[in-house]
């Protein structure tokens, strides 16, 4: 089956982007297909390269984007929802005048059109959050 | 795009308490691009969204209900709302906005988009739809 995933909260405050990444990471282990996974609302900020989790907690951010370089998993970041919470891209910095980036390695920025699309082309959008 | 599907944004919560209900609606006017047949519900705080004569001045906070009303010229015409989440906050249809759409087919008439249901018959409208846009 073909899934589009969304992440609709942020790393370590909020379950769901540990869920959504579980799920990812299985159903792509049963061989079946992710299309994309989209982050949006405060899920963009799964995307910051400047998290420094303690060593013994799992790091949310490097492991999405393992698991997109052992899989090509598209891993995309909504472009309105990024550029209120200040998840940068060297495009975004060009474009609104930033001195920084901070996006992960794994991770791009694009628009909502992208969540649609994969809720277009996909058997099931799942949607992890409140 | 190949197949049209149909797009239900479900819409749960108050409009200024948490971002959600202003990012779904970005969803909303975004998607409408891509000419899928979409509805809305509005159910539990969700309704809180369509109030009207919405001032935010003092939450410093933008006030989007008046997009609401656009809904209609992005193609948005079937907006259900759940009569018992209206009940249980002391509501009616007429504290909310009146939206509509204009029928082409019919020379521009301008036609109600709300559609007051109940809560069984919100889940014949979802058990009728093919992706879920939750928030």
């Amino acid at each position: 089956m073909k899934f589009t995933i969304q992440v609709n909260e942020g790393p370590y405050q909020h379950q769901a982007t540990d869920s959504a990444y579980l799920f990812t990471k299985a159903a792509l282990e049963k061989g079946h297909e992710i299309f994309r996974v989209f982050f949006y609302h405060d899920g963009v900020n799964n995307g910051t390269r400047l998290t420094t989790p303690p060593q013994d907690d799992r790091n949310i951010v490097k492991r999405w984007g393992e698991l997109s370089a052992g899989h090509d998993l598209g891993l995309v970041i909504c472009g309105a929802a990024a550029q209120r919470r200040g998840i940068v891209d060297d495009g975004e910095a060009e474009r609104n005048g930033k001195d920084a980036t901070n996006i992960a390695e794994g991770f791009r920025i694009s628009g909502l059109g992208q969540l649609v699309e994969g809720a277009i082309q996909s058997d099931r959008l799942v949607v992890f959050g409140d | 795009m190949s197949e049209i599907k149909k797009f239900m944004y479900v819409n749960r919560r108050a409009p200024y308490g948490t971002i959600y209900a202003w990012e779904s609606l970005e969803v909303v006017l975004i998607g409408a691009a891509f000419e899928q047949d979409v509805s809305m519900a509005f159910i539990d705080d969700g309704v809180y969204q369509l109030i009207k004569g919405q001032d935010t001045t003092g939450l410093e906070m933008k006030n989007f209900s008046p997009t609401y009303a656009a809904l209609g010229d992005y193609e948005v015409t079937k907006i259900y709302i759940e009569k018992e989440s209206l009940e249980e906050r002391g509501l009616t249809l007429d504290d909310l906005q009146h939206l509509t759409w204009e029928d082409e087919d019919e020379d521009w008439a301008e036609k109600d988009s709300i559609q007051l249901i109940s809560r069984a018959e919100m889940v014949k409208v979802f058990a009728d739809q093919d992706v879920f846009f939750n928030f």
